[in-house]
């Protein structure tokens, strides 16, 4: 089987500043993968190196088996890679319908004079496209809001909308930059099925950025921990979790805080999941104290 | 109340939501259709300029509302659609032929000044809009051996299909068909993937490259529509006019046009033809309102364009949807009656856009 995006000894440097520090990964087909680490380890830029919005510095990424960090970001997006952001970034003054309907935009085959005439050529996508849609809608429960102004939703229906719109392009590998931030429990909760769901029913690849470990462990099946722009450990999420480098990244230095020999029970690798803590960030006793996880 | 409910596809497809619509517009129809015979020749001639400047501000819309990219050099594509007609006319062409290329004329040049806007945005595109505008009136004055330079243009009457458009009348409904066409090409485009592009690119050029959308493709497309459907207006404002000099396209009918697009609303296609309709009835109010004003104020010069300044910037102040934002409040209070709430249309607080990229 061969990776469906390959990362290699990727670097971009931002003036003085080494945002990614020869980084090098592969997501495999169908797996959930995930990026975590303290604030400003990079995760976000490289998302923005996978979409195409920077240019690395020095290696390369491979998208089924094409070079593709020298396109621009719209021929990413064709290739089949979707993304959402961290801070929503939806089109403000359309109907949750007309968002959705942009996600369909790199499917399209009729030109500007066959849109200016509404041919039957343009029908006949225009139906295909809302079909597509639909489906999309369905599986997201977004029924109720579907002609509604993106303006007015609130926070956790824009996150979902988001989504919705980067499902629409039924992609291969769909990036979630901080898919639970600024989400409560059960929301977190529907997106952690949303995932599995896209993962086992739509077949498509997710590579997540994410602080909640509580999501991070339930649905992702490897897990890259990164830390100013360097690679600290990839493993199943309990194994970096486990990791002592990932501890002293988030805690501190050992010397300042030896941290403890065993900072979690896990479940050992069979797969139970490790009791879900808050996020990391400010899980820093949940780290430190064994048993001190029960986020639910 | 009307509750729509949807069982097809095409319901949201097409043009007419409803019954109600199609009959509303039937009506407009019939009363735009019998006006000229019923109005004095003055007004209609008056309606005529209306249409044409709702063409323009049509065309300036799809740039300036749903593509979210400023020009403030816009009488520049009216010169050139302007320009070619005359000339093309005056070689004897037939209207159907030069019309379409003074759209196919301003449309080019649309592209050409697209280009900078790929990497120029907001006030940077403006000035090299401007810049563009500038460069055209010049080069038209001294493009003398075509343009006649600043002596002007004369066009010979105009005959359409064998019709000859000698009077308001007929020049009315020419305005009108090519209005209506006009509206609808937009109308298409905005139901279709192209104008759902320029409002992507409107609201957030990050996600809606992300979403596939080339953006250089995308706003070059937008220039030239908007251009060619300006020139397009620009050959009607010819045959209106009869004699075109370069002095009618300057930078303040730039700035004119732009505020016809605020006062009518931007972002909608009712604005621009609100925005039309309203600057043309308040010239009209103010050359009445001299008669009987005090002679004071009634004989200063700039009084217009005071007054026009005042308009403005109390739309900016109180209604920054425009008319039509205002024509959409009245609507929901008939509509809803008697359940219309003052903060109905207050706006929502919004969300903090990326700031990391």
């Amino acid at each position: 089987m061969k990776p469906l995006l390959q990362v290699e000894h990727l670097s971009v440097q931002f003036g003085g500043l080494k945002a990614v520090d020869d980084v090098s990964f592969e997501i495999w087909p169908n797996e959930v993968f995930s990026l975590i680490g303290p604030n400003g380890a990079g995760k976000t830029t490289i998302f923005n190196l996978i979409s195409g919005l920077y240019q690395p510095s020095s290696g390369f990424i491979t998208f089924e088996g094409e070079k593709i960090s020298a396109l621009a970001p719209y021929e990413i997006a064709r290739l089949g890679i979707a993304r959402t952001f961290q801070n929503i970034e939806l089109f403000e003054h359309a109907t949750v319908l007309q968002n959705l309907l942009v996600g369909r935009h790199c499917h399209r085959h009729t030109n500007w004079l066959q849109d200016l005439l509404f041919t039957p050529a343009t029908r006949r996508a225009e139906m295909q496209f809302r079909r597509t849609v639909e489906e999309v809608i369905e599986f997201l429960d977004l029924q109720h809001y579907r002609d509604q102004m993106v303006g007015g939703l609130p926070y956790g229906v824009r996150k979902v909308v988001e989504l919705g719109r980067a499902l629409a392009m039924r992609p291969k590998l769909l990036l979630l930059d901080e898919p639970s931030s600024g989400l409560n429990v059960e929301e977190t909760e529907d997106v952690s099925f949303w995932i599995e769901d896209i993962k086992h029913d739509l077949g498509i690849t997710v590579l997540m950025v994410e602080h909640d470990m509580g999501l991070v462990s339930r649905v992702s099946d490897r897990v890259l921990a990164l830390n100013q722009g360097e690679m600290l450990t990839l493993g199943t999420a309990a194994e970096v979790q486990a990791h002592p480098d990932v501890v002293e990244a988030y805690l501190g230095g050992a010397e300042d805080d030896p941290p403890p020999p065993t900072p979690r029970p896990t479940g050992g690798g069979d797969g139970s999941s490790p009791p879900a803590g808050g996020s990391m960030s400010h899980a820093a006793s949940g780290l430190g104290r064994p048993g001190a996880g029960g986020g639910q | 109340m009307r509750f729509l409910f949807k069982t097809n596809y095409h319901q949201d497809i097409r043009l007419f939501k409803h019954g109600g619509q199609v009959f509303w517009y039937a009506l407009l129809a019939a009363v735009l259709c019998i006006a000229p015979w019923l109005l004095p020749e003055y007004y209609v001639s008056q309606l005529v300029f209306i249409w044409i400047y709702s063409v323009i501000s049509l065309g300036l819309m799809v740039l300036v509302g749903f593509t979210g990219q400023i020009s403030i050099g816009h009488a520049a594509f009216l010169a050139m659609g302007a320009y070619t007609e005359a000339y093309l006319h005056q070689l004897g062409w037939p209207f159907a032929l030069s019309l379409t290329f003074s759209a196919l004329i301003a449309g080019i040049t649309g592209i050409i000044v697209g280009l900078p806007a790929l990497r120029v945005k907001g006030m940077y595109l403006a000035i090299a809009t401007l810049a563009f505008g500038f460069i055209v009136e010049e080069g038209i004055t001294r493009a003398e051996s075509i343009t006649g330079g600043s002596s002007g243009m004369m066009l010979e009457p105009l005959q359409v299909f064998g019709l000859a458009i000698d009077s308001e009348q007929s020049m009315y409904y020419l305005c009108l068909i090519i209005l209506v066409l006009c509206v609808l090409g937009v109308m298409n485009l905005l139901r279709s993937p192209t104008g759902r592009a320029f409002v992507a690119i409107r609201d957030s050029e990050i996600s809606a490259q992300s979403m596939g959308i080339n953006l250089a493709y995308y706003k070059t497309t937008a220039f030239a529509i908007s251009a060619a459907i300006t020139g397009i207006a620009g050959a009607l404002y010819a045959h209106k006019l009869r004699f075109i000099t370069p002095d009618q396209f300057t930078f303040l009918q730039s700035i004119e046009l732009l505020i016809i697009l605020v006062v009518g609303g931007v972002g909608s296609i009712y604005g621009a033809i609100f925005g039309a309709a309203f600057w043309f009835s308040v010239q009209q109010f103010i050359v009445m309102a001299k008669d009987w004003l005090p002679p004071a104020i009634a004989q200063q010069t700039g009084l217009q364009p005071t007054v026009f300044g005042i308009i403005l910037i109390a739309f900016i102040l109180f209604e920054p949807m425009g008319l039509y934002g205002r024509w959409l409040k009245v609507r929901t209070y008939f509509q809803l009656f008697p359940f219309y709430r003052k903060g109905l249309f207050r706006r929502q607080k919004s969300y903090m856009k990326s700031e990391r990229m």
